[in-house]
């Protein structure tokens, strides 16, 4: 009996990589619970209220826009016959290569007053004071949308092909035009999976940071960079972090629930797509044409000419340094994530406690936790241990300012604790196809458990643990807040100065250390885009 | 000469239940059994504790005069030398079929691997397919390269588990028939487990019917349909009806068909003890000439013959199997005599 009071071997082994997320989240969920007066005074005169209107008109915004971007691609690429089908229908997965952030300063600097496209209107016609003001509300949500629809796009996509077409079959044969079944059938029946993408998309919104910083448009994580490093309150930084969470709580519920409701059926071979004739043929072509140009064609080109005219000047002595940060951070981080992944996916399927189930889930929440949050739920504790120890030797004459603050061990918890899931996913994937049966065969055979290991998981997994480490590698080089906020100075990573350099506005000097970003980040889209076209 | 199998009275308990109650039966070497029921009846649960993934809570397993599971003793699966036959046959993806084949055989040398290879592939008849890789194999072959991959070892115990249910019903028939031939070929003492009598009447020379956790009878396929011990082993084996019927005084049952010498129940010696007696479609034969009538109520074409279900007289249906070219309609009334070598009969309950 009192075995079952005892933890079961599961929750050994998933306990502590649970406590990478958990930690940080209750640190700053428990900022919540010692609410200080003057703290709170000040950010609900000068800091709430506009970064809550910002918020709310960025998770409407953007949420509408993924949406309107995400579903017409994905029902036209599945499901319809139109020009350049088969190309779109993977080109348009091409702009999940590009972070947010540099495709927001690329619009920036291509449709700012002073930009190309502006330049180029008044010489024309004399003047551009008609054309819309990019740096505005409207401006980053237009440039959030573009760069998060890919989500929307591959769930719904993956949605009208499993089930869109007969579905669609099935209600023509009760007498339903085409037209209206699109939207009493095909559309609710992907109500889970649109919930889904858009679910993921928001996350997103809210943990970005690099973007509303390039537009100076103040949301939450803004706001905890600020409080932290211009007003050196980490209170505050704290406070706002916790809201932050309850926000991204509400999405992870909705988010669990879509993924509940999916149920997922055989692919049908044979349904007839729907051919579009005439002038609507070309509309798709013309409209996938256009959001592939506008996402990611122009915003290439654009940072290839920057980059012809910065290279010369500015690939000096300091780029191997930001290249080989960079590389560093990410290579630990990705051997990190994948091992903890690896031991994670072992205890669900070797351990199927409910314990286990649970610490699993939690251990891999952290994709829905925006950076700005982690690093401040990881700073605090760390800055906490170091004043301990310090205090504890400096009778042994020790005397330094920090001991783990700043290092390179505290930037990976943190990343690890953001990107596990991303790592989890492929490995859990590869560990759930190794059958019981297979297993068992193992054994019967006369194979030991190490045996085991190394003749069936260890090649049944490779594949899974390599997307793993790629997809986390790449994930890290992308990643802005977390290297900004646990650094130590002078730190900088590529993606650390993309945030410099855009912070000062200088967009050709940024449009060098983004290429390098965004062609890492093609190898993982290339991946993805072989196995859901094969 | 000792058993290659002996269970002896094991049980295996769940948290919430006893799946296996003190069940006991053995093989001798060479012999193929059967341990036949619906799916939750145990009958799995017993072959993995033979296999050594299921730890017994009570009674012994001796492998070939070894203890392999007791109160003191849990050999595990890898050194119990046996082989098994998965129901999903769970192949190794990443390898094809000869290395699939050669995976349990590392002890060899590379020559005597290679060697061995060969013999199983030409027993199962895969030479042409040994490149290639589980995916690109039918159902049939993939289920031959798990025989064969559990051969390879010569185990001194087969293990198959539900081996056919993946499989269509033709060559499921047809599978079974030429498993048992490669296991005698081979010498090895086999255990099947299975929902389908077919499969155990082709496959297995003794067979077992388990029946929540118990074996009831542990016979032959013969002595199985013929004799069947109880009415639940007569229900699940084969088709046919109970019919009620009266022992006289002269130790005879008497009953709507006829009056029969017969071995009457135990317990049930007395005059007027009233009985159920088993009569199967092939008893019931067809005579025109026969006082004995009865209505067609439905019929099923089997091909070769019909499958009619009549009525009786009395309001009591029977089964009947008849040449097909006595084609009779519903409703048709037609004679019928009972062909009973012996009977079998039931008190009642």
């Amino acid at each position: 009996m009192s075995s079952r009071l005892l933890p079961s071997r599961g929750v050994l082994c998933a306990l502590p990589i649970a406590l990478l997320t958990v930690v940080p989240l209750l640190v700053v969920l428990s900022s919540l619970l010692d609410p200080q007066a003057e703290v709170w005074s000040h950010l609900l005169d000068y800091v709430l209220p506009g970064v809550l209107w910002n918020t709310l008109l960025l998770v409407v915004g953007v949420g509408a826009g993924v949406l309107l971007l995400g579903v017409p691609l994905a029902w036209l690429t599945a499901v319809c016959t139109f020009p350049g089908r088969r190309f779109f229908g993977w080109a348009l997965m091409l702009p999940l290569a590009m972070p947010a952030y540099v495709l927001a300063f690329v619009q920036v600097g291509l449709l700012d007053f002073t930009g190309p496209v502006q330049t180029l209107l008044r010489s024309a016609f004399g003047t551009s004071a008609w054309f819309p003001q990019i740096r505005s509300t409207g401006g980053v949500i237009l440039v959030l949308s573009m760069a998060f629809y890919p989500y929307v796009y591959l769930l719904a996509r993956n949605a009208f092909l499993t089930q869109g077409r007969r579905a669609i079959e099935a209600a023509q044969t009760l007498g339903m035009s085409r037209r209206r079944a699109f939207f009493v059938v095909a559309v609710p029946m992907a109500r889970p999976w649109l919930i889904g993408g858009v679910t993921l998309a928001l996350m997103e919104t809210l943990a970005d940071f690099g973007t509303v910083s390039i537009f100076n448009f103040d949301t939450f994580t803004t706001a905890i960079y600020k409080a932290w490093f211009a007003l050196f309150n980490l209170p505050a930084a704290s406070q706002l972090a916790s809201l932050l969470v309850m926000f991204v709580l509400m999405l992870v519920a909705l988010e669990q629930w879509g993924r509940g409701a999916r149920s997922y059926q055989v692919r049908s071979a044979h349904a007839e797509r729907i051919a579009l004739h005439g002038r609507l043929r070309w509309l798709a072509t013309l409209w996938c044409g256009t959001v592939l140009l506008l996402a990611f064609v122009v915003p290439m080109m654009q940072l290839l000419v920057w980059v012809k005219g910065v290279w010369a000047d500015d690939f000096d002595a300091r780029y191997p340094a930001f290249i080989g940060r960079s590389l560093l951070l990410a290579v630990m981080a990705a051997l990190l994530v994948t091992l903890l992944a690896l031991v994670l996916a072992y205890a669900r399927r070797r351990y199927r406690d409910a314990g286990t189930h649970w610490l699993v889930r939690l251990a891999t929440l952290g994709y829905a936790v925006p950076g700005t949050v982690l690093a401040v739920g990881v700073f605090i504790p760390v800055a906490w241990l170091d004043n301990v120890l310090l205090a504890a030797l400096r009778p042994f004459g020790l005397e330094a300012l920090a001991i783990f603050k700043g290092t390179l061990a505290v930037m990976l918890l943190a990343l690890a604790a953001r990107f596990l899931a991303v790592g989890f996913q492929p490995v859990d994937t590869a560990m759930q196809r190794i059958t019981r049966s297979q297993e068992e065969a193992a054994r019967s055979l006369g194979l030991n458990g190490r045996q085991v290991a190394a003749r069936l998981y260890l090649p049944l997994l490779r594949g899974g643990l390599l997307s793993a480490a790629l997809l986390v590698f790449v994930d890290v080089l992308k990643e802005m807040p977390i290297t900004l906020m646990t650094r130590a100075f002078g730190w900088d990573t590529l993606a650390v100065r993309v945030f410099e350099m855009t912070s000062e506005g200088m967009w050709d000097r940024a449009a060098l250390p983004s290429l390098f970003i965004v062609l890492a980040g093609l190898v993982p889209v290339v991946l993805l885009i072989r196995k859901t076209e094969s | 000469m000792t058993p290659m199998l002996e269970v002896n009275a094991v049980s295996v308990r769940y948290p919430d239940r006893a799946v296996i109650e003190s069940l006991s039966f053995s093989l001798a070497s060479g012999q193929i059994g059967c341990l036949l029921g619906h799916s939750g009846c145990g009958k799995t649960t017993m072959l993995r504790a033979i296999a050594g993934f299921e730890t017994p809570a009570a009674g012994e397993i001796r492998i070939d005069g070894e203890v392999v599971a007791s109160a003191s003793t849990m050999l595990p699966p890898e050194a119990r030398r046996i082989g098994m036959v998965f129901q999903d046959y769970a192949l190794f993806p990443h390898l094809n079929v000869t290395d699939n084949i050669g995976f349990g055989l590392r002890a060899l040398s590379a020559a005597e691997r290679t060697a061995r290879i060969g013999e199983m592939l030409a027993l199962v008849g895969l030479e042409d397919e040994c490149r290639r890789f589980p995916h690109e194999l039918s159902g049939g072959q993939q289920q031959r390269v798990a025989l064969a991959r559990a051969l390879a070892t010569r185990p001194r115990l087969m293990l198959l588990d539900e081996p056919f249910s993946n499989l269509d019903a033709e060559l499921r028939e047809r599978l079974g028939l030429e498993v048992r031939d490669i296991l005698k070929a081979a010498g090895t003492t086999a255990i099947l487990v299975t929902h389908d009598q077919h499969e155990a009447f082709a496959v297995a020379d003794v067979v077992g019917v388990m029946v929540d956790g118990q074996i009831r009878q542990w016979a032959s396929p013969y002595s199985l349909y013929h004799q069947p011990v109880d009415r639940h082993v007569a229900n699940f084996i084969g088709e046919g009806v109970l019919l009620p019927g009266v022992v006289n005084a002269s130790a005879q049952i008497e009953f709507e068909l006829g009056r029969f010498d017969g071995p009457t129940p135990a317990h049930c010696g007395v005059d007027g003890c009233r009985v159920d007696v088993l009569v199967r479609p092939d008893d019931v034969q067809h005579d025109d000439a026969s006082p004995v009538r009865a209505t067609v109520l439905a019929r099923a074409f089997r091909g070769a013959e019909f499958l009619y279900t009549l009525a009786l007289p009395s309001g009591q249906k029977v089964l009947s199997l008849v040449p097909s070219h006595h084609n009779h309609a519903v409703g048709e009334e037609i004679g019928i005599r009972l062909e009973l070598e012996h009977a079998v009969a039931y008190v009642r309950e």
